[in-house]
């Protein structure tokens, strides 16, 4: 197995080619405004390391490049490329007073709200029709929707989690009359809880043109590098989809660079179940692994300042990082941050705001820039400094921590040096080899997935627990995972309040190696 | 008769502390928020009286949303819907409304009496029959007043209506109401047995939308200036500081239609060292602390995230919350023995004796 795993970060584009299992090459350059060129760079670079030739010269084969990327999310936080989206939701009479993008920031739902349809339609939550679908006011929809030229559609139904079979057919018919339309169905991105999934919906119909465009770029800049495999795009659990896939949900890329930088550290380190911190130059996040993956976030999560659910990694953000701005009286360090101006403004390298990194080399830790420059700071204010930063970190673990005991730490990313190597509640920290592109290993290792949530009733719940993992299994491997090599990674299961016939709730989430292509 | 407008402020307020006035359950206010919200932006707008301002003839909607918090997040919350529950018991029983309850002042059932008012443009009294969210029908201070247990008038958003026009007890307006709203795909908008304006100024709790408008705006009051949310509510109710700790085992399980189950915590800050145990029947029960009995229902027992202030429900309390776990008084109608029998520990099946924090 042979593969190139790229992470697309606000200021490095990283690089790692994993051959059996081993790095065997990591390169960085620098984040591109348009995002492919920075791909192709670092998939030049990383070919003139001589790693993706054989010793007779010849190319090696590599099994797929997989990318992660922000590009995504960043457009919906800065409310650029977006396209219109016709809204269509199925589950009138219910819902009528809350209709699509009600609780969306006004200037995002200006930006995106092409149009609103609501029709009848929609289930229970026991698989009973609510309604029967209106198949003629879908239609009539489609037909206003084709009238105000628009082609980017988010279609949502009352549980559809429970039971997709409204969305698929409203999808059928909205796309009978406009061919070319990029249908998003909210029962493709999972979880209950209509104006949450039906957000998330909306907001991957907003990335259509994007993430088309996007994928179209990357796959080119691969060609461009000359090297012949299939592209991959990371996902926010850990995993890859096809490009093909990955095009039609573009939200399941939204948090993918922390999953990767996480799974990567898992990986670097051999351990499965641990805390991670990604100590980056403006931000460190911290999560745990469990079984090799994050810990996922069950609750709403905001982008961009639209309520959503669906699959996100559990993180804590905090204001610590490499190009941190520290105060020396009194003591702070961040939240603010030089970023990628580090190498200008930092005062080892000549600017004038002192930063953590400033205090690593002045300690002798890290070695850049001009150590004279920062001479001034004794060792007694470099150690104060660590012990706050260190301080900042331990908070941070332990507020992210599930249980009582110490847990193991890696420490990855490029600020790794701010983590000390003693910790109060961690029983060892500890920095792997390439830790400071974690994040591309992470993308080079991604597995597939699939999962199934939804309620069963009048089934034991062993019975259920299996039902869900059929489903989950079937989905996993339609999605390119090889059928042999699936384990469930999650399993869990909620009696549910008030319904009747013990009702049960079940999650169950596969992983498997991506199938080898014929 | 006095009366003041709520505000579109107020109802933000509302929202944050009608969850926690919950208890765990009652469901979250946000979609009745999001309802205010368009009602306000109609230029609809509500009032608050007091129980008092009420004549004694005057005839009152008690209104509730039941059934699974789960599916409402589905089939969600129209102010409509609530509001035809009152009409109907309106045309039902030949009576207009002069004035609008909840019967729960804790979760979405604390908002949803607004909804009611804004459309038929009479106001809300400031009172409520639990003080607090319960899960079922009988506990209630008019069920502890023994007040008529009917009619009833239970919809559902697709026009089916339903009259439950004699039952003898509490108990069978809850077991006749539940079967009603789980064929109905377990949610329906409510109305509850009209009350007279005698009956609310004997047997209402009084003053909790003004506790919940209270309770909301310290914890949003105290985000806002990164204060402590938690000793902002404790400024504002007498109320007292149980314990703060982290989850660290969740087991739930649903029997006879409830969500039961307990949390562990464990101690952190002043109660390092210390384990808590919160009980819960879709609201938080019985908390006992190393063991030992610390709080039990008629108290509320309110489980706060120690960061936000806000409250932490039973359906989606998980491992690893930090939370603060505070007690407020109950309402003195439960504390008496006809009360206790209604909502004190033994009618959860707990064999143990009433002890209130705050008994001195």
């Amino acid at each position: 197995m042979r593969r190139i795993g790229i992470d697309v970060g606000g200021t490095n584009t990283d690089a790692v080619l994993i051959e059996d299992g081993k790095v065997v090459g990591a390169v960085k350059a620098p984040t591109s405004q348009d995002v492919t060129s920075g791909i192709l760079d670092s998939l030049k670079k990383l070919g003139a390391t001589g790693v993706l030739k054989g010793a007779d010269g010849t190319p090696k084969k590599v099994d797929g490049v997989m990318i992660g990327t922000t590009h995504f999310i960043n457009a919906v936080v800065q409310r650029r490329h977006l396209t219109k989206v016709a809204a269509l939701r199925l589950g009138l009479p219910s819902g009528a007073s809350l209709p699509p993008f009600c609780d969306w920031p006004e200037d995002l739902a200006t930006l995106v709200r092409g149009g609103v349809w609501m029709v009848e339609g929609g289930h229970e939550y026991d698989g009973r029709p609510f309604m029967p679908l209106d198949e003629a006011a879908v239609l009539k929809a489609a037909q206003e929707m084709k009238a105000a030229g628009l082609r980017a559609v988010g279609i949502s139904s009352v549980f559809s989690p429970l039971d997709p079979s409204h969305e698929k057919r409203a999808a059928e018919l909205v796309a009978s009359v406009i061919p070319d339309a990029a249908i998003t169905c909210s029962s493709d991105l999972g979880r209950i809880g209509l104006l949450e999934r039906e957000n998330a919906g909306l907001l991957n119909a907003a990335l259509a043109d994007l993430s088309r465009d996007t994928i179209a770029a990357f796959e080119q800049a691969i060609r461009d590098s000359g090297i012949a495999a299939p592209l991959f795009i990371t996902q926010n659990d850990g995993t890859v989809a096809e490009a093909s896939q990955a095009r039609r949900l573009p939200v399941y890329s939204f948090a993918s660079g922390a999953t990767n930088s996480m799974r990567g550290a898992a990986y670097l380190s051999g351990l499965s179940d641990a805390m991670v911190i990604d100590v980056g130059g403006t931000t460190t996040d911290v999560g745990q692994l469990k079984l090799g993956f994050p810990r996922e976030a069950n609750s709403v999560v905001k982008v961009g300042g639209v309520r959503t659910l669906f699959r996100m990694p559990d993180l804590l953000s905090i204001g610590l990082g490499g190009g941190s701005h520290v105060a020396l009286d009194p003591l702070s360090i961040g939240p603010v941050s030089v970023g990628y101006r580090l190498v200008t403004d930092g005062i080892a390298f000549g600017g004038a705001q002192l930063t953590t990194t400033d205090v690593a080399v002045a300690a002798g830790i890290l070695d850049l820039g001009d150590r004279t420059k920062v001479a001034h700071l004794d060792a007694a204010t470099c150690a104060r400094v660590f012990s706050e930063a260190a301080r900042l970190a331990e908070e941070a673990v332990d507020r992210m921590k599930t249980e009582a005991g110490d847990v193991p730490l890696i420490a990855v990313g490029g600020g790794a040096f701010l983590i000390p190597e003693i910790m109060a509640g961690v029983s060892q920290v500890i920095h792997v080899e390439h830790g400071d592109c974690a994040n591309a290993v992470g993308a080079a290792i991604a597995q597939v997935s699939g999962e199934c949530d939804q309620i069963f009733k009048d089934m034991t719940r062993v019975e259920a627990l299996a039902a869900a993992q059929e489903i989950a299994n079937d989905r996993a491997a339609a999605a390119g995972a090889d059928r042999t090599t699936l384990h469930t990674i999650e399993s869990e299961d909620m009696p549910l309040a008030y319904l009747p016939g013990n009702s049960v709730r079940v999650r169950v989430r596969v992983v498997g190696d991506v199938a080898a292509t014929a | 008769m006095s009366s003041r407008e709520i505000t579109e402020d107020d109802i933000e307020s509302l929202a944050v502390g009608a969850w926690i006035l919950g208890t765990g359950g009652g469901g979250n206010p946000y979609l009745s928020l999001l309802n205010m919200r368009v009602l306000y932006r109609e230029g609809k707008r509500v009032q608050l009286i007091d129980a008092e301002d009420l004549g004694d003839d005057a005839y009152v909607a008690v209104i509730a949303g039941m059934g699974a918090p789960l599916v409402g997040i589905e089939r969600l919350t129209d102010h409509r819907v609530f509001t035809r529950a009152a009409v109907f018991m309106e045309e039902h029983t030949r009576r207009r409304f002069d004035a609008v309850m909840g019967m729960e002042i804790g979760g979405g059932n604390g908002v949803r009496p607004l909804m009611v008012a804004a459309n038929l443009g009479i106001p809300v009294v400031d009172s409520d029959t639990m003080g607090r969210a319960y899960p079922e029908a009988q506990m209630t201070s008019v069920a502890v007043g023994k007040l008529k247990p009917c009619p009833m008038t239970v919809v559902d958003v697709r026009g089916l209506e339903a009259v439950v026009e004699t039952v003898p007890t509490w108990k069978w307006a809850e077991r006749v109401g539940r079967k009603i709203v789980v064929e109905y795909g377990s949610t329906a908008s409510t109305c509850q047995p009209p009350r007279t304006g005698a009956e609310v100024k004997k047997w209402g709790i009084h003053g909790t939308t003004t506790k919940a408008i209270a309770i909301g705006r310290a914890v949003r009051e105290a985000q806002r200036t990164h204060d402590d949310p938690v000793a902002a509510i404790l400024a504002v109710e007498p109320g007292k500081l149980l314990y703060r700790g982290k989850v660290v085992d969740v087991e739930r399980r649903a029997t006879e239609g409830f969500l039961r189950g307990v949390v562990r915590l464990e101690g952190m800050d002043d109660w390092r060292g210390s384990a808590m145990q919160i009980d819960f029947q879709n609201e938080w029960i019985v908390a006992r602390r190393d063991g030992e009995p610390a709080a039990m229902s008629p108290d509320l027992i309110c489980v706060l995230d120690s960061v936000s202030g806000e409250a932490v429900g039973t359906e989606t309390i998980r491992y690893g919350q930090r939370v603060t776990v505070i007690a407020l008084p109950g309402p003195d109608i439960f504390l008496t023995p006809e009360g206790l029998a209604h909502v004190g520990p033994r009618a959860f099946g707990y064999d143990l004796d009433f002890r209130s924090v705050f008994a001195s």
